[in-house]
């Protein structure tokens, strides 16, 4: 069986002050997950049972949406996290050979985390940018018409 | 009222009805998967599209409501051929392991293959090698057999209130699993199975203990002791082929004896016992203004269940063990004693409908004869698989009797197995022993019958005794909130985790439908009426035990081998604590 996240980040007193904040609604699930990951950057096990505690409802179901959703995530993140876009315009432009640069320059696999806790790779769907596809995202900043050759002097300037 | 046309024939039905329901009126069977008759509907398989003049999409008529004047054809080319796209897309992820599978044959996607004359999926087949949950005594989860179809999550959360299995994830990576992907063993499961009888697959099902009975029946050292469950008297028929709500009783001993059992005893008796035992302490926590209202203990299932979720109401529970685990206790110790055997060489197998009870039975406090009071629980399907492999055929068996001296019964134990059975077993001895006068009417109708909650008053002496019933984990979850409120206005509560009580119990045959249920109780309340003895205090047998080893009632040697006690569980899984520095600074 999967074992339990190393470390959460999100002390049950502030999950209590979100679930407040929506009068312990259960039909607030989606927004008290949004705001406890802003929080915390994740949603770790300890805050879904919390959340479930508090909202006296399955905390299957509270871990089920919250892996529903591709905006959540319930493992910790990198400090960097680098989108890659999956949608048609950068995947024909060669968005795959992006992501195996990727994968080999930071030696994880494709939705990992970096163990020095840098990096997070992820999948993201059309940042928007498709003229100058193909392209990623690291944290806010937006980089185009990559080209395997750059993805190394790209992510030097965050190592 | 609608007026329809399907497949060129009209039907009328009430607006609302759905195709599926609307053209089983005319003989039509449409197929179906993620539809089953006592759940939620899920319309996401799309097995059973139909076509409808003047829609572009095909529609579910699983979910889709007939309208006046509709016309549906549901055997088109088109149909047929969307059908069978959607089972090959599911077959192409699928194991197809059918003749090493448990639902090998009470498969409803094999059916479905078979109807669809399936001979070739175009599609790769690709397994997504998810890993099996071997983690609890009584349930096997397989999730690479799963079709997302969500019966299971319908069942576990809407009708068993435990909020188990749920889907995670989206789209081609969605699993039904427990919460973090945990194994059963670590989330407040109640093993109650009946995820097995919502599932149509293989994905989930009992442990298979087939092999060590089979160990133990070939050991010449062992004396291997079965005790027989009431439910499976009117179950195991279906087993061997004959239709539901058959009692077969007398067969079933004279199989057990085929397969080599050295005696054959009734859970029946140990029923019997429970109520002497449970009545007694009914009528102390009356008198002596214990605990109240009571609750049964009988039903493991439930005792997991209220361990998870109410460790606050624990003393409300009858601290009597269940039959299976006093007849285990006893086969040790009485029954070693008097037929002169060392308890050591006694190999206790256990007959039972459920699949809690193999957790039960594992339970470290099971111990009290000094070994372990029950070796192996045999689910009713397990039996049945054992019987088939042996060659026994029910047709050529004569009835035979249970052996001495755990055999004889009466009808009130053989209600146990029925929803308000044990309720109505208990108040025909409480009041007889209450009030030294003969019950005026021995049937209690208010507590029978598939409702969810069930009431009754019934006067014993000067007291107008409350009692309540509930079947199914969420019908107690009402009952229980209300106790924890403190409006639960009863004196006795009897609860049974599976809906219709133990007929339709975790380890039942498949398919068992509420249908189901209710036609095997009805054999169970038939079986009682046929009995000579329908009081528990009336049998001869327990008379004679607490003559010859128990003493009274509730006394030292009750007290040590059929009293137990129970653990507060958690509610959640453990889970990795963030370090709050600045709340405790
Ligand atoms: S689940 Fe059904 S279709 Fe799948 S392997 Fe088992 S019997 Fe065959
Ligand atoms: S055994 Fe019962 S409680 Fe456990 S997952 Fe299945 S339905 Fe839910
Ligand atoms: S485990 Fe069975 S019932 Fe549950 S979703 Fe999968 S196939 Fe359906
Ligand atoms: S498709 Fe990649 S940015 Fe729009
Ligand atoms: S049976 Fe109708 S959609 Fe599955």
């Amino acid at each position: 069986m999967e074992t339990a996240a190393k470390s959460a980040s999100i002390c049950p007193a502030k999950v209590s002050e979100i679930l407040a904040k929506y009068s312990r609604r259960p039909d607030a699930l989606v927004s008290i997950l949004h705001d406890v990951q802003k929080e915390a950057g994740y949603l770790s096990e300890e805050a879904i049972t919390e959340i479930a505690s508090g909202l006296d409802i399955p905390v299957s179901k509270v871990y089920g949406v919250a892996t529903f959703y591709t905006l959540f995530s319930t493992k910790p993140k990198g400090q960097y996290v680098i989108r890659v876009c999956e949608n048609a315009p950068c995947h024909v432009l060669g968005a795959k050979a992006i992501v195996e640069a990727l994968e080999k320059e930071l030696g994880i696999p494709m939705g990992g985390t970096t163990s020095d806790g840098k990096f997070t790779l992820e999948y993201t769907s059309c940042l928007g940018v498709c003229g100058v596809a193909p392209a990623i995202m690291i944290n806010e900043a937006v980089y185009g018409n990559l080209t395997p050759e750059r993805v190394p002097l790209i992510l030097k300037e965050y190592k | 009222m609608a007026m329809v046309t399907i497949d060129g024939r009209k039907v009328e039905v009430d607006a609302g009805t759905t195709i599926l329901n609307a053209a089983k009126k005319l003989g039509i069977d449409i197929p179906t998967l993620c539809h089953h008759p006592d759940l939620a509907v899920q319309a996401v398989c799309r097995i059973c599209v139909v076509e409808i003049e003047g829609q572009k999409l095909l529609q579910p008529a699983c979910a889709f409501p007939v309208q006046d004047g509709m016309v549906v054809y549901t055997n088109t080319p088109r149909v047929r051929q969307a059908r069978k796209v959607n089972l090959e897309l599911l077959l192409a992820r699928h194991p197809q392991d059918c003749l090493q599978c448990v639902r090998n044959r009470s498969c409803e996607l094999q059916a479905l293959a078979e109807r669809f004359g399936m001979r070739e999926i175009r599609f790769e087949h690709k397994l997504r090698g998810l890993p099996e949950d071997h983690s609890t005594p009584a349930i096997v989860r397989e999730p690479d057999k799963c079709i997302l179809c969500r019966r299971c999550v319908s069942m576990c959360h809407d009708v068993q209130a435990a909020g188990v299995l749920f889907p995670s994830r989206r789209g081609a990576d969605t699993v039904v699993t427990p919460v973090f992907g945990r194994g059963l063993d670590e989330v407040a499961c109640a093993l109650c199975g009946q995820c097995i009888h919502a599932c149509p697959v293989g994905a989930i099902s009992e442990r298979d203990d087939t092999e060590r009975v089979w160990q133990a029946l070939a050991d010449p050292n062992k004396h291997v002791v079965v005790q027989t469950a009431p439910a499976t008297r009117v179950s195991i028929g279906e087993e061997m082929g004959l239709p539901p709500g058959q009692i077969i009783t007398g067969k079933l001993v004279a199989a057990l004896r085929r397969l080599g059992f050295d005696k054959v005893m009734d859970t029946d008796f140990t029923a019997d016992l429970t109520i002497i035992e449970e009545g007694n302490e009914f009528l102390k926590r009356l008198k002596e203004g214990g605990v109240l209202p009571m609750i049964t203990s009988c039903s493991p299932g439930w005792i997991k269940f209220g361990e998870h979720f109410y460790p606050d109401l624990l003393k409300h529970i009858s601290t009597c063990k269940s039959p299976q685990q006093m007849f285990g206790a006893l086969v040790k110790t009485y029954y070693a004693r008097k037929a002169g055997i060392d308890p050591k060489d006694i190999f206790s197998v256990s007959l039972m409908p459920c699949t809690a009870k193999k957790y039960e039975a594992d339970r470290p406090e099971m111990c009290d004869s000094g070994y372990k009071d029950v070796d192996v629980v045999l689910t009713s399907r397990e039996l049945g698989r054992m019987l088939r492999e042996a060659g026994i055929r029910f047709e050529d068996l004569p009835e035979e009797e249970h052996d001495d001296p755990m055999g004889i019964s009466t009808g009130a134990a053989a209600i146990f197995g029925a929803t308000g059975g044990v309720m109505e077993a208990a108040l025909r001895t409480v009041y007889e022993v209450a009030t030294g006068s003969e019950l005026p009417k021995i049937d209690f109708e208010e507590v029978r019958g598939l409702k969810g909650i069930k009431e009754a008053q019934v006067k014993v002496g000067d007291l107008d005794v409350r009692v309540a019933v509930a079947h199914g984990l969420g019908n107690a979850k009402k009952i229980l909130d209300l106790l924890r409120e403190g409006k639960a206005n009863y004196h006795f509560i009897e609860i049974m985790c599976c809906p219709g009580g133990c007929v339709g119990g975790g380890g039942q045959p498949i398919p068992t439908t509420m249908e189901i249920r209710g036609i095997r109780g009805n054999a169970l309340y038939e079986a009682d009426r046929g009995l000579p003895y329908r009081k528990s205090h009336e049998n001869p047998a327990i008379k004679q035990i607490y003559a010859e080893f128990l003493g009274e009632p509730l006394g030292e040697v009750s007290h040590h081998l059929l009293h137990t006690h129970y653990t507060p569980r958690q509610k959640y899984p453990s889970v990795a604590k963030a370090v709050c520095g600045e709340a405790a600074g």
